[in-house]
């Protein structure tokens, strides 16, 4: 048990390849089949490169604010590949490539980035909740998920997130304890990325780790080197597990970095030295796995040019549609907003409808 | 005089008010150190201290609350939510608590504090950085609601805001936060709260607008003066309460009324402006009053925002329909 052994309150923090991509212990490497392992890591690399690219995109003002994931890609896609085709994902904002990962597809996360509500609107068999921009309501969210699933006996799990910033707000300190009290499948993740826009970590709690807050709620908390995959992975799976045999939630700390900005429209260099993003830099994820799955033949210099390349050529053939998408119907910002339209609403559509004819646009 | 911008005008007000009041505060996420995601306070840490202006962790009901709390006991709190749609966690604290505190405590406790915050659209922003909620606030008795559509007077009001006696909500359009500058005078005044600005005189409709509407309405009167219909515009500038003179007097010399507002229609201020000029100026009325305002739906992301906002040519045809009724 990953989660009795690295105990946050006696800072034990588990990890499983090191910065330098070697094993640190055996015995804790999870079983994972190769096909998972690839699809994890080319899910990391589309991750990275469409996030690349979705920051040189609106720098050429085609795309509009950008929420980027530089960094967090281990974070993300390790939590995300635990869970059953059955579970739900419950995402803050800052999880592009777990949502990639579960089958969101690129088009349509870009499109809600552009500016088009059909972004949030996944097929039906995509168990993903849309983007959680309030901070800290997404953990209320996913208990009330995890208790539906409780009461009609689904045996589903719940994912959900939120960031080092976000366990300052009171809806997370309101789910944890709905969590525990109701003993919901629910697997709460914290992105410790180290700030929350300006402000550093260690101004946004006294705790001493994030993970130790859910001692006091009554559930167990475990603190992962959250840019070592593997650990990232296996404690995520012990958690996913626990929760799928009724055994309640858990909350888990990820330690990483947001190596960019915190959206575009964010200088990071007022608040934090380029130093630090340095030393961030040697630590990121990628890196690190492609060593470990190199070193046990799963993957070579010559494959990764390969998938860089057909990456780079889908990630800019998916941007040219959503580019070409156009805009959104004018019936389309109307008819979501109830079941049936109401009588009040049926009069603005159509005063507004008569006004664009009358003058001719 | 200094020629600057209202965010810019924002920041005078602050620090001027600091500089002359110790015990006013400024708090907020990312108001601290980094001066505010939209730099409004920038300048204020470094010069005051981090004792009076400060970073608060990410929590609304923590910082409405504790503005209260500091009200109450011998502060002068100016607090920040980062954008309009994140006051919702806090507003248990403001319609529960703020509100009420004098009226319960029989003026024993008060709450002089102001709450900032950017609001409105037409900034292609993401989910919930694009809503007009006046009406929330306006809605609920004790509250003053304030929103300044220059950058004269959002240093005037925002002033007058500090030192009021009572709460104010002094919600700051952020789409015109670096549209325009204008000559501001650099030494302290005010700008009343609760008194309505006639921004333009004239005869034929009087058009009342506030925060980015105001310079939408103006943009359409371009058109209209050349079709020679005079609008009498009026910056309406304190939401709540309403200056029920400035506006009555004008609709009973111009006889037609148009209120255009971002915010959503139902239930809004365009209907309060609407209530209370039948009540008032009935007899003068030579059209219906009307308003213009955004349509009862959420506001739509980038790709179909153009159809919520309202532009000058919607303005235009609006009025021109009523000067033709
Ligand atoms: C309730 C609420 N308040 C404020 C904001 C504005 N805001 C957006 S992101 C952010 C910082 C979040 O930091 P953190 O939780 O660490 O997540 P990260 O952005 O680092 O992923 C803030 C204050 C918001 N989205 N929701
Ligand atoms: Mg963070």
């Amino acid at each position: 048990m990953l989660i009795k052994k690295f105990d946050p309150l006696k800072k034990k923090m588990l990890q499983i390849i090191d910065v330098y991509g070697n094993i640190v212990d055996e015995s804790l490497v999870p079983k994972i089949d190769d096909e998972t392992l690839l699809k994890m890591y080319k899910t990391m690399l589309l991750g990275r490169i469409a996030d690349t690219k979705a920051v040189q995109f609106q720098r050429q003002g085609r795309m509009l604010t950008f929420v980027v994931n530089k960094g967090q890609e281990a974070s993300q896609v390790g939590t995300a590949a635990a869970l059953e085709k059955k579970d739900w994902l419950v995402p803050a904002f800052r999880e592009f490539s777990a949502l990639l990962y579960r089958g969101a597809p690129l088009e349509q996360l870009y499109l809600y980035w552009y500016g088009n509500e059909l972004g949030s609107k996944y097929a039906e068999d995509v168990k993903i909740l849309p983007i959680n921009v309030p901070i800290g309501s997404q953990f209320n969210h996913a208990n009330g998920i995890g208790m539906a699933s409780n009461i009609l006996n689904k045996n589903e799990v719940v994912l959900t997130y939120i960031g080092d910033g976000g366990t300052s707000h009171g809806e997370f300190h309101e789910g944890l304890n709905f969590a525990a009290v109701f003993n919901t499948p629910v697997v709460f993740i914290i992105q410790n990325n180290h700030y929350a826009i300006s402000v550093p970590r260690n101004k946004q709690t006294k705790s001493e780790t994030l993970a130790q807050k859910a001692i006091a709620y009554g559930m167990p908390g475990i603190q992962v080197d959250g840019n070592d995959i593997l650990a990232v992975y296996a404690a995520t799976k012990e958690a996913v597990d626990r929760a799928r045999n009724g055994e309640g939630p858990t909350l888990i700390e990820l330690v990483t970095y947001r190596l960019g900005p915190h959206t575009t429209s964010d200088d990071p260099t007022i608040y934090r030295e380029n130093k630090e993003v340095e030393e961030w830099e040697k630590k990121e994820p990628l890196i690190r796995f492609k060593k470990y799955l190199v070193d046990i033949g799963l993957w070579s210099e010559e494959q990764e040019g390969k998938e860089i390349e057909e990456i780079t050529n889908y990630v800019n053939e998916t941007f040219k549609k959503v580019e070409n998408s156009g805009l959104v119907p004018l019936e389309d910002i109307f008819k979501y907003q109830y079941a049936e339209m109401p009588p009040h609403l049926v009069e603005q559509y159509e005063e507004y409808k008569q006004y664009l004819e009358e003058v001719n646009e | 005089m200094a020629t600057i911008s209202l965010i810019q005008a924002v920041n005078q007000a602050l620090e001027q008010q600091m500089e002359k009041d110790p015990t006013v505060v400024v708090f907020g996420e990312d108001v601290g150190f980094e001066g505010g995601v939209f730099r409004a306070t920038a300048g204020l840490q470094k010069k005051f201290g981090e004792m009076r202006c400060f970073d608060t962790p990410i929590a609304e009901a923590g910082i409405i609350g504790a503005a209260l709390g500091m009200a109450i006991n011998g502060l002068k709190p100016v607090a920040e939510i980062q954008f309009s749609g994140f006051m919702l966690p806090g507003y248990n604290q403001i319609v529960a608590h703020i509100a009420r505190m004098r009226n319960r405590s029989r003026g024993r406790y008060t709450a002089p504090l102001v709450i900032r915050m950017p609001y409105g659209g037409g900034i292609r922003a993401l989910e919930h950085h694009s809503e007009s909620q006046e009406t929330l606030f306006a809605h609920i008795p004790g509250l003053k609601v304030v929103i300044p559509s220059t950058p004269y007077d959002a240093k005037g009001l925002l002033t007058a805001a500090i030192q009021d006696p009572d709460p104010v909500i002094f919600m700051e359009p952020k789409r015109i936060y670096r549209a325009f500058k204008q000559e501001v005078p650099d030494e302290e005044y005010i700008v009343p709260i609760g008194k309505a600005k006639i921004v333009n005189n004239g005869t034929d409709i009087t058009v009342v607008a506030w925060g980015a509407m105001v310079r939408e309405v103006q943009k359409a009167m371009k058109t209209l003066e050349g079709e020679g219909i005079s609008v009498e515009l009026i910056d309406l500038r304190t939401i709540s309460p309403i200056d029920q003179e400035t506006i009555v007097e004008s609709v009973k010399k111009t006889g037609r009324f148009l209120v255009v507002h971002e915010a959503v229609r139902a239930f809004g201020p365009g209907a309060e402006l609407i209530a209370m000029i039948n009540k008032h100026a009935f007899l003068s009325l030579e059209a219906p009053p009307t308003r213009l305002t955004g349509f009862d739906i959420i506001v739509p992301l980038d790709k179909g925002e153009h159809h919520y906002i309202i532009d000058p040519k919607r303005i235009a045809y609006e009025v021109k329909k009523l000067i033709q009724y």
